[in-house]
């Protein structure tokens, strides 16, 4: 079951809000309803689900509702219509009271500007969200504390805001949301006010603290590097609506539409691309029913100059090149093992493409995808140059 | 055509003022009547007990809080000392003392009303609709016609002098808690909300902490404005400096006038610096 269901999410500013619902519903334009009803569509039914332990990130440009999405998941707006399950209760109908008690057990939210309180230092920050349900002094210092060295600010408890670095106080954002242990952490824009080396630390950082405590977590970002390097999920938003949800890759190789292709025109790709993506299934020979002739053959076959052998159980063994094949049959020899070659780079199936180009720039054959000594695949150099071209299809689905 | 003014009677509205004052003040006399009494005889007592503290324990206090207010500077301790010093050797320690408890008095009132206004302003537009042209009317009415009402419902002495203080003084406690609490940062006050902070957590763990400056900075004015309401007052014969001024005024005195002003100046001067201090403090 999805940890947040959110279905037919909408929020009007202004005036007029059944009208432009109405509109809405005939699927005019955030631009229309504006001109029509002179209301302004921050969200236009946005309808998601969100798996425990996701990092699902909304990303979009300014004005086109990603914020306001993220407050109506917490009621800090109160949507117009729809709905937002958390644990498969509503919160857009939910009380003064039940809310209360999912903002102070179940979600927590860092901030943009980080939005400490400057009258209180460090720790006291880190403690708010305990302080407010009345938890008892000692008890939240400690937690607080435990939350604080996790993102690496032991030393740091006594000191003010005011004399923390730009990411230090982010850091302090991230223990004060941590420090409550809710279920869904929502980072709106949590990295943006960070300079590029800090965001990039940050980010990684996250992805550290995430394997371990498997948060699920919603993060608002406009900057599509972002949203590729940590998301599991993204949705991709445009004038209040979700134009596109998918994996980084689907959304970067199947773009739903001239937006969505737009946006992801500049991204580097080789820093998305795995070799996963761009592998093909190889022509292999079985050490242990072929001999020199039999690779020969499929080499000629395929117009290629070596082949990867395996055993039965598809375990990697090395390869052979056609040269060594015509040798070993003119000498009679019967075996592959006399002339297997073993020094072809391997690397792992998610290995990112940036770090392929330089293995594929100086192996002699093509580079092997390999898990658990097994033999996936196999990478051509062309593949390699063409993938970072855009010009190539892609694996998608991941094995 | 010119002339119609002619054809219209005059509204009676100066009547109808002096009818709904007396209305009020027969009223409300069963208020009105203790507040006079006891609250009077309390503030009198009060500032007796003051004026019978030595001088010398005074100054000495008012020296070492100075310092201690200034961040441990001499400046304003030097001055309290002297200026104090001066005051009581002109023998007008006594008068400087009652001034100074009718500014206090009134401007502990004049908080305690003000800055839970203030927050009623902050937190309702249509609160704030009604509020400003009020604050606006108490301000801007010259502050002697206060005295009238003022001895209408209190007679003459301390207790109406602190009533009209009140109404010309509270204001900027008003709106500048009203200002400080909107101006605190809409992600802050989120943040509040986002942790589950009820409505009072949010006021008093988030919104006035940070509005706090600002908020001392209105009650530094508003003991400004008390303190200039220590001559007016004076008027309707609330004892201190002020009726020492008034009566210099009277006998064309220029000189008592002056050095009772002078007493006037330094009794601000220190109050100003004192409650400054708390609105710069950590901000």
């Amino acid at each position: 079951m999805p940890v947040i269901k959110v279905e037919g999410l909408s929020k009007v500013f202004g005036k007029n809000v059944k009208q432009a619902l109405k509109l809405l519903e005939q699927g005019k334009t955030k631009d229309e309803v504006l001109k029509q009803t002179g209301s302004t569509v921050g969200v236009n039914r946005a309808s998601f689900e969100v798996e425990a332990g996701e990092i699902f990130v909304i990303m979009g440009l300014s004005g086109s509702g990603k914020s306001t999405l993220v407050r109506l998941l917490n009621r800090l707006i109160d949507p117009t219509e729809g709905h937002v399950f958390v644990d498969g209760e509503d919160l857009a109908a939910m009380n003064k009271k039940d809310l209360l008690r999912v903002r102070r057990t179940k979600m927590s939210m860092v901030f943009q500007k980080f939005a400490l309180f400057p009258f209180r230092s460090i720790l006291e920050n880190a403690e708010y969200g305990l302080e407010v349900q009345g938890m008892a002094k000692e008890e939240r210092s400690k937690k607080a504390r435990t939350s604080l060295e996790m993102v690496g600010l032991g030393n740091y408890m006594e000191q003010y805001p005011s004399q923390l670095s730009g990411g230090m106080q982010q850091r302090v954002g991230l223990a004060r949301a941590l420090a409550n242990d809710p279920e869904v952490l929502l980072m709106d824009e949590a990295f943006s006010a960070l300079d590029p080396l800090i965001r990039k630390e940050m980010q990684d950082e996250l992805l550290i603290l995430q394997e371990s405590m498997k948060k699920t977590i919603i993060f608002i970002t406009h900057d599509l590097d972002e949203a590729l390097r940590i998301g599991d999920k993204i949705a991709l938003m445009k004038d209040g609506s979700i134009v596109q949800i998918g994996s980084p890759e689907e959304i970067l190789m199947n773009p739903a539409n001239d937006y969505v292709e737009k946006f992801v025109e500049d991204v580097d790709r080789s820093k998305v691309l795995t070799a996963f993506n761009i592998m093909k299934r190889p022509e292999t020979v079985n050490i242990d029913k072929h001999g020199p002739r039999v690779a020969l053959e499929r080499m000629q076959k395929e117009g290629i100059s070596s082949i990867y052998v395996t055993d039965s159980t598809r375990n990697l063994k090395g390869y052979v090149t056609a040269d060594d094949a015509v040798i070993a049959l003119r000498s009679d020899v019967k075996s592959l093992a006399g002339i297997l070659k073993t020094d072809a780079p391997t690397v792992a199936k998610d290995t990112l493409m940036n770090a392929i180009f330089e293995i594929s720039y100086n192996s002699p054959v093509p580079i092997p995808v390999v898990e658990d000594g097994k033999l996936l695949g196999i990478i051509v150099r062309g593949a390699v140059i063409a993938a970072l071209a855009g010009s190539v299809e892609v694996n998608l689905t991941h094995a | 055509m010119l002339n119609f003014m002619e054809n219209i009677k005059e509204l009676p509205l100066a009547d109808w003022v002096s009818i709904f004052t007396a209305w009020i003040s027969d009223s409300f006399a069963f208020l009105f009547d203790p507040i006079k009494n006891e609250f009077g005889d309390g503030l009198e007592e009060f500032a007796d007990l003051l004026a019978a503290v030595p001088p010398v324990i005074v100054i000495i206090i008012v020296a070492v809080l100075a310092f201690f207010l200034s961040g441990k500077r001499f400046g304003l301790a030097a001055f309290s000392i002297v200026g104090l010093l001066l005051v009581w050797n002109q023998g007008l320690w006594e008068e400087l003392m009652l001034s100074f408890s009718l500014v206090l008095v009134a401007s502990l009132l004049s908080v305690v009303i003000g800055v839970p206004i203030g927050i009623l302003m902050s937190k309702s537009k249509t609160a704030e609709s009604i509020i400003t042209p009020v604050l606006d009317f108490m301000q801007t009415m010259p502050a002697f016609v206060y005295l009238i009402p003022a001895v209408a419902f209190f007679s003459i002495g301390m207790v109406p002098g602190i009533f009209a203080s009140l109404i010309f003084a509270t204001p900027p406690t008003v709106r500048f808690t009203n200002l400080g609490i909107r101006q605190v940062s809409d992600e802050l006050v989120e943040a509040a909300e986002a942790f589950g902070s009820t409505g009072a957590q949010k006021l008093f763990k988030v919104e006035l902490p940070m509005a706090k400056a600002t908020i001392m900075a209105g009650i530094n004015q508003t003991v400004m404005l008390a303190l200039s309401m220590v001559v007016i007052a004076s008027m309707i014969g609330a004892p201190g400096l002020g009726r020492e001024v008034l009566s210099a005024l009277q006998r064309a005195d220029v000189g008592t006038g002056f050095v009772a002003g002078l007493g006037i100046v330094i009794l601000a001067i220190i109050i100003d610096r004192f409650t400054q201090s708390f609105s710069t403090k950590k901000a």
